[in-house]
């Protein structure tokens, strides 16, 4: 057998996570655009931040597809390690919003809970699930 | 489930990563059937028996 008698797979795989890192990041610089450009940079002008919202949605559609290309060239245990990873993210972002907006209700917290926390935490968790469930099949 | 990949492997003497790739597959899901802690669905594992030439009882086992 040679060395790699079909790269063509890996090669595949290696080009989708390439252009989902690539919509990523072009989707945080969207994002960061849309935060921080009506005050800083176009003076909350409405049709400049028009664009820049559907800049942002529209670029996240592509990264939504992209993620959907890259799960869909992975083979079927890498899906199984992804699939589980998703399902636990989002029972997790599920139960720890549900509590986190309760806790200025009940004055537990004296700031008001930001989305961005709650990103911040799926993200973690996504991350970590991830790394666990590659480390359970080794 | 038990199989006989990696003594079928090593009887051809291919590394995991060469079947990895005949397979269409990571080096890791390759590792991870060997070591019996991934079951192959009933597609991949036909594709191991036809790139073995046997039959899949004679590669997998309960």
């Amino acid at each position: 057998m040679n060395e790699s008698t079909n790269p063509s797979w890996a090669a595949s795989n290696r080009a989708n996570a390439r252009a989902l890192a690539l919509w990523t990041t072009a989707w945080v610089g969207a994002t960061a655009l849309l935060a921080f450009g009506p005050a800083f940079l176009w003076d909350y002008n409405p049709a400049v931040t028009l664009v820049a919202l559907l800049l942002q949605v529209g670029i996240g559609v592509g990264m939504i597809l992209a993620l959907r290309k890259q799960i869909a060239g992975l083979d079927e245990m890498q899906q199984k390690i992804q699939l589980q990873a998703s399902a636990s993210t989002l029972a997790v972002g599920l139960v720890m919003a549900g509590a986190y907006e309760l806790l200025e209700d009940v004055r537990l917290i004296s700031f008001s809970p930001e989305i961005s926390h709650m990103m911040m935490i799926m993200a973690v968790t996504y991350v970590f699930l991830v790394f666990m469930g590659q480390r359970s099949y080794q | 489930m038990k199989n006989r990949l990696k003594v079928l492997r090593a009887e051809r003497d291919w590394t995991q990563a060469q079947l990895a790739d005949a397979l269409e597959v990571s080096r890791q899901t390759v590792n991870a059937i060997e070591k019996g802690k991934f079951d192959p669905s009933l597609p991949l594992a036909f594709r191991i028996a036809r790139l073995f030439e046997l039959p899949i009882e004679q590669i997998f086992e309960e």
